[in-house]
């Protein structure tokens, strides 16, 4: 457990960690004064896309692409542009950016600046999850206001010629809201539905300006891996994963919470960091990177490291590393039909296909569990999520898809058996 | 005169100058916030038309903000909000006991405030993002985590002491 904790909570255990004093105790806002400051000439913007590409630092939010070369995209000429981070957090399972927000905001807004400064962007927008409204949004609010006067944002931040403005937006409640293209149509004060791409962001943002918009906790990493070099930060993880991760461990476990831990840890160690699975069961399966990420039976999650590559190889995916953890007794039609719900709920209503298909699965799920599924009604949800899936304007559309594609091909039997036995569970 | 009260509009000014100018249609959320909290946790058409008049942007502008998103309720609801998470993470951990527990208590159903005016359990279809706290329930955006049935009748012995 000594690996706990080390880059984004690497100051949470001080006093007060969300304050600027406590932060800057601890040496935060180093990277962003040296920067200022501009102490070391190798700090251009360029230097710290480049520190950031040889991090290996991949997006948090879920799709884990390489925040570096995104950066790089921004096109380099005297634009408006604009920097926007990702605060929307609301995959089922994950609970991590929350913690940032209330105890380290500072070094999110830190990481914000630095991103805004390598690409070229004088303003920075953070957009955070409606519900947060009372709980994260004043701390993250109370963080910005003490940056802004220990004079760390601004207009010619201490006479180095940098312009960098930040502004806290607050959403009202809308899972598509977390995709990069719906968030910036809510930020533009509209419904949030996803555009088509192209063109991206870098491109077209914001306003039609170019923008970049990154997660909470990739953000956070930044201002540590700036300090420190992208040496130390790929001293955690593997090769093609490095750094550390926010696991956020629930279900039935012992110890849920999220853990700050090396990218590529073996998931039985993860389980045994969280004390183990709750009422001494036996493992079931593990959704482990969100709802939208496919459901792994235990024997073969058992196998598995933490990391991108491993997730992937074993048909699945890291996500948001939210580990969902399901003991033996879980009846998996009943859990399929709550996360069909969601999709129903929350699906934008833009694309026919996602639209009309979630309820589809809903309802079929549905009727199966008040025992009056039909025979033909398994191969019916597979056909109507892979008619979903990559047929829609973003990835909601497969994110519905697979949580019924991955639960009936490992769990057949199970829906079988509640068709069969009129809405009886058969699970073990 | 104006539905509008001086806290609220200072609250939507400030807003508006986080944009560019032109922009004020982005304080559309924000306006609507500020807006149903003063009353009482719904928005009315009146509300919502002089929200728009105020910013300056065509009324459907705001109506389908407050029709989108799902924290802007558009018809009267309950003082108080409670919403239990019910999806994955807080379902493993036995939300849907937490509800048929304040459901049978309050003599509603999810969706439905008390006759009284005073509660009203919102059907919550989102994860709340608190899920290392399962099972939780949000009570006017206060975070409440690891519920079990005691907790819960606190909360709403706390919330009938209240008015």
């Amino acid at each position: 457990m000594n690996q706990l904790n080390q880059v984004v909570f690497a100051n949470i255990d001080e006093e007060e960690p969300w304050t600027i004093d406590s932060y800057i105790a601890s040496g935060g806002y180093e990277a962003w004064k040296n920067i200022l400051t501009n102490k070391n000439d190798s700090y251009q913007p360029e230097n710290i896309i480049e520190i950031i590409q040889e991090s290996g630092l991949k997006g948090r939010g879920g799709a884990g692409f390489p925040t570096g070369l995104k950066w790089s995209f921004m096109q380099k000429d005297d634009t408006q542009k604009y920097i926007v981070c990702n605060s929307d957090e609301s995959e089922p399972g994950t609970c991590h950016d929350r913690e940032i927000l209330k105890l380290n905001p500072h070094a999110l807004i830190e990481g914000i600046a630095i991103a805004g400064y390598a690409i070229g962007a004088t303003i920075g927008y953070n957009y955070v999850r409606g519900e947060f409204i009372d709980e994260c949004y004043p701390q993250i609010e109370n963080a910005l206001n003490e940056a802004y006067q220990y004079g760390l944002l601004g207009k010619d931040i201490n006479n180095s010629g940098i312009d960098f403005d930040l502004y806290n937006f607050i959403g009202a409640g809308a899972y598509i809201c977390g995709e990069e293209t719906a968030l910036l149509e809510s930020l533009e004060g509209k419904q949030g539905k996803p555009r088509f791409k192209p063109p991206f962001p870098a491109n077209f943002g914001l306003y039609g300006k170019p923008t970049t918009v990154n997660n909470t906790q990739t953000l956070a990493s930044v201002p540590m891996i700036i300090k420190n070099g992208p040496e130390w930060f790929k001293t955690f993880g593997t090769e093609k994963s490095s750094g550390t991760i926010i696991f956020s461990v629930s279900g039935h476990i012992n110890k849920p919470g999220n853990y700050e831990l090396p990218l590529g840890i073996h998931f039985n160690k993860l389980i045994e960091c969280c004390g183990g699975i709750l009422d001494e069961k036996k493992l079931k399966a593990v959704i482990p990177g969100g709802s939208s990420t496919k459901v792994l039976p235990a024997h073969i999650i058992e196998n598995c490291t933490m990391d991108y590559e491993s997730l992937q190889e074993a048909g699945s995916a890291l996500g948001t590393a939210a580990v969902v953890v399901i003991a033996e007794g879980t009846c998996m039609v009943n859990l399929l039909k709550r996360i069909s719900r969601f999709y129903f709920a929350e699906s934008c209503g833009q694309c026919t296909p996602c639209r009309e298909g979630t309820g589809w699965l809903y309802r079929i799920l549905d009727r199966i569990t008040n025992g009056n599924g039909k025979e033909s009604d398994l191969e019916l949800l597979v056909d109507v999520a892979n008619r979903i899936e990559g047929n829609t304007i973003c990835a909601f559309g497969d994110a519905s898809a697979w949580p019924v594609q991955s639960f009936i091909e490992h769990y057949y039997e199970e829906f079988e058996y509640m068709v069969k036995h009129k809405g009886k569970t058969k699970a073990a | 005169m104006s539905l509008l009260n001086r806290e609220i509009k200072e609250e939507i000014d400030l807003w508006v100058q986080k944009f560019p100018e032109g922009k004020q249609r982005s304080a559309i959320i924000a306006a609507l916030h500020s807006v149903q909290h003063f009353n009482n946790g719904f928005l009315t058409s009146e509300l919502m038309n002089e929200v728009a008049e105020y910013l300056n942007v065509p009324k459907i502008q705001v109506f389908e903000v407050a029709s989108f998103y799902s924290m802007f309720n558009t018809q009267p609801v309950g003082k108080h909000e409670i919403s239990v998470c019910t999806n994955i993470s807080c379902m493993l951990r036995g939300s849907d006991q937490i509800v048929d527990h304040i459901e049978k208590r309050l003599q509603i159903k999810s969706g439905e405030s008390t006759s009284d005016g005073r509660i009203f359990l919102k059907k919550e279809e989102e994860c709340l993002a608190a899920c290392t706290g399962a099972p939780m329930l949000m009570l006017d955006h206060q975070y409440i985590e690891n519920l079990d049935i005691k907790k819960v009748d606190e909360i709403l012995d706390a919330l009938e002491k209240k008015q």
